[in-house]
């Protein structure tokens, strides 16, 4: 209750960061993951961060989601600190990998966050089911996870992040290990997704044409430190299908990233 | 109909290797029995002046000594015969009621041994300071030869009154928890980072993280362990048995045997407790399979 009243306070603002910056301290030296990072995300946004490795594209997506600790700036995630909002439960978080549970069937994977939510049983059962039929996995439920192909477990992993039922969804990379067919398949179930859920979604990506073909608004980063390069507002429709990536306007997005990506890029 | 073929020939095909492993230790068994016994059965044809003894003879004869050096498989395999169906149980001379004694205090040995390696382990896991303070003892406790403490276990633990099967159940202990409280603690530092940030999104408090987490990816780890543990808790139940005057168990029956030269009965015991130990862990393995199945393990 009082998570909705405070993002209503700020202005449909679910995600807010300011001068935020991140230095590691390594043996050959601190590291600058983050640099001064400015960052707004309104509800119901689809938000990418692209960039070159090192660009602190993923460590900005961990400090939102509390799982590292910013040495400067504040972060504010559905009108908390990153910290209460994690303890809230006010995101869910898809890794790189589907990170499923080896000994759980997918549907014990998905009712997973939902035991330690201290839900009842009918609750998760109800939980389990909406989500796996939102990713397409319906009769799935009794098998392990080495019993599906890459993509499927990724969509579990999708379902499980979904079954929180949070207000917002980080995802770092979560199609990065597929092959591009695969990969398109699942970019165009993930969009369809998004406009059922009317989720807040922030995504990391190193794929130009998958970045522009999802986002709402696009985040260019550039590395060392990692800095923001350009906010692009997309102006694409928020309904779109695979054929929208022939069309010019896909394409003059698609080249104000390239440009970006290689201005902010040092050789060195 | 198919499935039966295949779980006969998988049957075959697992058990023929044993099979063959068995046969070539059993001819190095005679071969080594003839070999250590002749010089023996040559002094007593010297003695009673027989001149004329054959090869074939001299063989027979290794293999049937009373007091032999090596007794041969079928000499021990007959003493097992004689002292496990031909007695009663409730016999002293029985070597199912010594086999018993042997297998009560191995288990429970094995058991306390489990579950104290097992909480040492969680504590370890949790705690900086243990692991500092603990880790150190837990393995130097292992450099002292279980030989020279056992009896001391025994007469300690006699003098404040604890008597019977328990004393030798805490050497098999001391010996049991190590191997589970290392693997254990593998087991349970083995969670991949990605699995443990999961938990952190889910705001998933310790006691939640160890049980959905922690201990499901440990039980591989103790399962390996505790197939070392159950054995050495043999041994530890063995030695036990030595220095409370060859009362029973089949460290009894060793002691009494090397008193009265009794080479059949030593070797009938030791065969008893290597057939028991085979199948302790073998009981373990067939636990595993079954908690594998459990945990969705692909079938290998």
């Amino acid at each position: 209750m009082v998570r909705k009243v405070n993002s209503k306070n700020q202005s449909q603002s679910v995600i807010e960061a300011k001068k935020l910056s991140l230095t590691f301290e390594t043996n050959d030296g601190p590291v600058h993951a983050l640099s001064d990072i400015d960052l707004t995300v309104k509800e119901g946004e689809f938000v990418s961060f692209i960039g070159p490795s090192g660009c602190g594209k993923t460590t900005l997506l961990r400090v939102i989601a509390d799982l590292e600790t910013p040495t400067a700036g504040t972060i504010e995630v559905d009108g908390m600190s990153a910290h209460e909002a994690r303890l809230a439960r006010a995101y869910g978080y898809v890794f790189q990998a589907a990170a499923l549970y080896p000994w759980r069937t997918i549907g014990r994977n998905i009712s997973l966050p939902l035991e330690i939510m201290g839900l009842s049983k009918a609750e998760q059962k109800a939980r389990v089911q909406k989500n796996l039929e939102l990713v397409d996995l319906a009769g799935f439920e009794q098998k392990y996870p080495w019993q599906l192909s890459g993509g499927m477990q990724q969509r579990a992993s999708i379902a499980r992040a979904l079954a929180v039922e949070p207000d917002i969804l980080l995802m770092d990379e979560p199609f990065g290990a597929l092959d591009e067919i695969v990969r398109d398949h699942l970019n165009e179930q993930l969009l369809k997704l998004w406009d059922k859920t009317k989720k807040t979604v922030v995504f990391v990506t190193h794929s130009i044409p998958e970045a522009v073909f999802l986002s709402s608004k696009i985040v260019v980063m550039s590395p060392r430190p990692g800095r923001i390069f350009d906010v692009i507002e997309s102006t694409l429709p928020r309904d779109r299908t695979l054929d929208i990536r022939e069309t010019p306007e896909f394409l003059e997005l698609s080249h104000r990233v390239r440009e970006g990506l290689r201005e902010g890029h040092s050789y060195d | 109909m198919t499935n039966d073929v295949k779980g006969k020939q998988n049957w075959i095909s697992r058990a023929s290797p044993v099979l063959v492993v068995t046969a070539v230790i059993i001819a190095i068994w005679y071969a080594a029995t003839v070999f250590l016994n002749a010089p023996f059965q040559k002094d007593i044809y010297k003695r009673g002046n027989n001149t004329t003894w054959t090869t074939s003879q001299l063989i027979k004869d290794t293999m049937s000594q009373k007091r032999p050096v090596l007794p041969s498989p079928h000499q021990v395999i007959n003493e097992i015969y004689k002292t496990t169906v031909l007695k009663k149980i409730t016999s002293k001379r029985s070597l199912i009621y010594h086999s018993w004694v042997t297998l009560s205090t191995t288990l429970v040995g094995f058991l306390i041994g489990s579950v104290l390696g097992i909480l040492l382990a969680v504590g370890i896991v949790h705690s900086r300071t243990l692991d500092k303070s603990l880790m150190p003892w837990v393995i130097s406790s292992q450099t002292i030869p279980i030989l020279a403490v056992a009896p001391m276990i025994i007469v300690v633990l006699n003098a404040i009154g604890v008597q019977g099967l328990l004393p030798k159940a805490f050497i098999s202990t001391y010996l049991s928890f190590f191997p589970i409280t290392v693997g254990m603690v593998k087991g349970l530092r083995s969670p991949d980072v990605l699995y443990l940030d999961l938990m952190r999104t889910y705001s998933a408090n310790k006691w939640q993280t160890f049980w959905k987490l922690r201990w499901p990816s440990a039980l591989p780890y103790l399962f390996a362990s505790m197939k070392i543990a159950i054995s050495i808790a043999m041994v530890g139940a063995i030695v036990g048995e030595l220095p409370t005057g060859a009362v029973a168990g089949l460290g009894a029956r060793l002691l009494a045997g090397s008193y009265y030269g009794q080479t059949v009965q030593i070797w009938s015991a030791l065969v008893m407790a290597a057939f028991l130990a085979g199948t302790l862990v073998a009981l373990v393995g067939v636990a595993n399979t079954y908690v594998d199945k459990r945990m969705g393990v692909k079938a290998q």
